[in-house]
């Protein structure tokens, strides 16, 4: 693809993906959550400017509804809900150094060589001018994914899945200008109430193991059943 | 077109309305009530359709395929809610469940049938991507009903893996529109399912062998489907049985559902394409791979509720390895075990939950004498057992033994590793049960008010289809078969 051969919307189309990206990688060692939210609300942001430049290139109007629906959305309500809750989880001064930093950071590189290579195929059709935002669209959301592993802590956890959304609204802007009007409130309205839940989830949690660490919710899993049923034989 | 509102405006008008119902005993039987209302319409409607045929609206859809499972759906919520009337009484006598938290409970009973209704009954791929996500979400706080430790982990795994599995069908799901929006004549309907089957063979192979990757292993997530599967037994043994019960009986199917609706899109794109069978193959490996590992789990397992999630992951890995062996004979096999597989199972986890309120615990080394105590529970959970074992004559012998007809005539080698992993799994089903139900009885336990009206009605049932299958439901099933693979089987 010859960047000089696209239009000057086209190639900010191209910057602002390049630029959700970019974010994605800057969520990924932030060790204070404060700032994890900032950088989630401009990620969404951007996200919403760039939907309005699809609407402006391609006229299509009900783009523009989607675009306000993010900023409103992912912009504006959901940091603004995880804001209030870091500060009634008395979280604002939590730091979580994340170890093999340099790893982490390599890893989120790989996979993004890694997204490209799986939708090279795709790109190489040439169905579209914009195609290559779909390889960007899927690192942020591979990124995403990686911000769930590697992170402990459970509103980290909770930006991190949104920001595979924010991948995938990317996907589905850039690629196919828009999901249809309906499938596009349906999928806001499941944000939205998987943001509430969350938000209930947090004090449960805390509730529960008194931390929001998830690394100690471990009572489930098959090898620590082993364990449970091994001590309590051995007790009778 | 009426019933098919119906069925879905009842459940949808019920979750608000048990929103606000703050007695609890009203609340149950008006859950029971809003349930039994939507199985009556959506029986009326599929009657219609089988005379009438198939019909569909803009967003909506009715064919063989989907009325089979609508019913099958509004069934298993039926006698689930009788069930749950008086198990959740208990429950909250024992102080375990607050009456907010039933309110709760109950509204999200009737959301959870109005998103599996919704997903079945669309005829948009990205609605169905909704609906199956709201299921999700209406579940999750379910699955943490009770609030215990073991509660919350299980829900926010829950939560975690299948919203970012789910996250992976949506990806696969704008992959799929991408590739539409050059083939079909109205871009807007680059979602709804009946343009896109009419378009399939002019799909982008690429893109689509691509999405199809995406959606199996989104939905996949959700089906069960090993190594996806984590989640699974968790949420099944914290939650309230109930919520087993239609989770395993429901969920799942519906997954599956919208994972064959999309494999008989990916078929006809790659018709023409260098790996024309590749949809089916992934379906096959998944399959078989979850059948035989969920089987080796059946074995270690210390909890009865988890005991059968392994056993649920194991006939779910089943039926898709019938779906990927394709063909009117396998395809035939799959949607029948799907249909007695979900009557079965429900009908046990509901006999399993008034066994851990005998026994006082879920642990299978404590539940013990069942037919002494309580002879209905005992036998109840004796008989469902040797029905989801595959025994004869239930209907669950019938499929098992029809897709093993049909991967003996295609893959004949596969045989073997299919008869290995029944084995498997009837011995890990075994050694649990025989203590469970005629061990030494434990001082102290005595019989508790249960109602096995819906256990006897599912395994009659089972027995039923396995003796001698309907002509109307072999007639039924067989128009499913012929729409999805293009050929009948009868």
């Amino acid at each position: 693809m010859n960047l000089m051969h696209l239009s000057l919307l086209e190639q900010t189309i191209l910057v602002l993906g390049a630029l959700t990206l970019f974010l994605s990688f800057a969520l990924l060692p932030q060790a204070r959550l404060t700032t994890m939210v900032h950088l989630f609300a401009w990620q969404g942001g951007l996200l919403a400017l760039l939907t309005a430049v699809v609407a402006s290139v391609g006229g299509n109007h009900h783009l523009y509804v989607s675009a306000l629906l993010t900023l409103a959305l992912k912009a504006l309500l959901i940091p603004w809900m995880l804001h209030r809750l870091i500060r009634r989880l008395q979280l604002e001064r939590h730091q979580e150094r994340l170890d093999r930093q340099a790893l982490v950071m390599m890893t989120g590189a790989a996979l993004v060589i890694f997204s490209y290579w799986v939708v090279l195929p795709v790109a190489r059709l040439e169905l579209a001018n914009t195609r290559n935002v779909v390889g960007l669209s899927l690192g942020i959301i591979q990124l995403g994914m990686l911000l769930m592993v590697v992170r402990r802590q459970a509103v980290a956890q909770v930006i991190g899945f949104m920001s595979v959304e924010n991948g995938l609204f990317l996907a589905a802007v850039a690629a196919t200008s828009g999901m249809p009007l309906v499938v596009e409130l349906g999928i806001a309205f499941d944000v939205l109430v998987a943001a509430v839940l969350f938000g209930v989830f947090f004090f449960h949690i805390r509730e529960s193991i008194d931390s929001l660490d998830v690394d100690l919710l471990t009572r489930l899993s098959e090898a620590e059943q082993e364990k449970l049923a091994s001590e309590s034989e051995g007790e009778a | 077109m009426t019933e098919l509102y119906l069925v879905l405006g009842i459940p949808a008008i019920g979750a608000l309305l048990l929103g606000l119902v703050r007695k609890l005993r009203l609340a149950s039987w008006l859950n029971l009530g809003l349930s039994a209302a939507t199985f009556v319409v959506s029986m009326v409607l599929a009657l219609d359709v089988l005379a009438h045929g198939p019909r569909h609206s803009e967003n909506l859809l009715v064919d063989p395929f989907n009325i089979y499972l609508l019913v099958l759906t509004s069934f298993i919520g039926l006698t689930t809610a009788i069930f749950s009337r008086p198990y959740m009484e208990h429950v909250c006598h024992e102080g375990r469940c607050s009456p907010q938290r039933m309110r709760l409970y109950h509204s999200m009973f009737q959301a959870f049938m109005f998103t599996m209704l919704l997903a079945l009954s669309t005829n948009n791929l990205g609605i169905l991507w909704v609906a199956v996500e709201g299921a999700t979400l209406a579940t999750v706080l379910l699955v943490s009903l009770y609030r215990t430790p073991e509660a919350i982990e299980a829900a926010w795994k829950y939560f975690i893996l299948c919203g970012v599995g789910i996250a992976q069908a949506l990806f696969g799901t704008v992959l799929l529109y991408f590739a539409a929006q050059h083939v079909v004549p109205n871009a807007e309907d680059g979602l709804n399912w009946l343009v896109l089957y009419e378009h399939a063979k002019d799909l982008s192979p690429t893109v689509m062998g691509l999405a199809f990757v995406f959606l199996l292993v989104g939905y996949g997530t959700k089906v069960g489907l090993v190594p996806l599967h984590q989640w699974l037994p968790d949420a099944h043994s914290e939650g309230p049985t109930p919520m087993s019960a239609v989770l395993s009986g429901l969920l799942l199917n519906v997954a599956l559902y919208a994972v064959v609706r999309i494999k008989m899109l990916t078929d006809g794109a790659l018709a023409a394409s260098a790996h024309p069978h590749m949809a089916g193959y992934l379906l096959m490996g998944f399959g078989l791979t979850s059948f035989l590992v969920a089987g080796l789990f059946l074995h270690r397992q210390r909890d009865i509720k988890r005991l059968f999630s392994y056993s649920l992951i194991e006939h779910m890995g089943l039926a898709t390895f019938g779906f990927g062996i394709g063909g009117p004979l396998g395809t035939f096999a799959a949607l029948l075990h799907m249909l007695v597989h979900s009557i079965t199972k429900s009908s046990i986890f509901i006999t399993v939950g008034h066994a851990s309120h005998i026994a006082g615990t879920q642990a299978i080394d404590h539940i013990r004498g069942l037919i002494r105590t309580q002879p209905s529970v005992g036998w109840g959970l004796l008989f469902g057992v040797a029905a989801i074992a595959g025994f004869p004559p239930f209907g669950v012998f019938t499929s098992e033994f029809l897709l093993l007809s049909a991967t003996m005539q295609s893959w004949p080698w596969l045989t073997v590793s299919l008869l290995t992993g029944l084995v498997i799994a009837l011995a890990g089903l075994f050694r649990h049960l025989h203590p469970m139900v005629y061990g030494a009885v434990p001082e102290g336990q005595s019989a508790v008010k249960v109602n096995m009206i819906p256990v006897a009605v599912h395994l009659l049932l089972v027995l039923w289809i396995g003796l001698s299958i309907p002509a109307f439901l072999a007639n039924w099933l067989d128009q499913a078969v012929h729409l999805i693979t293009g050929e009948g089987l009868l």
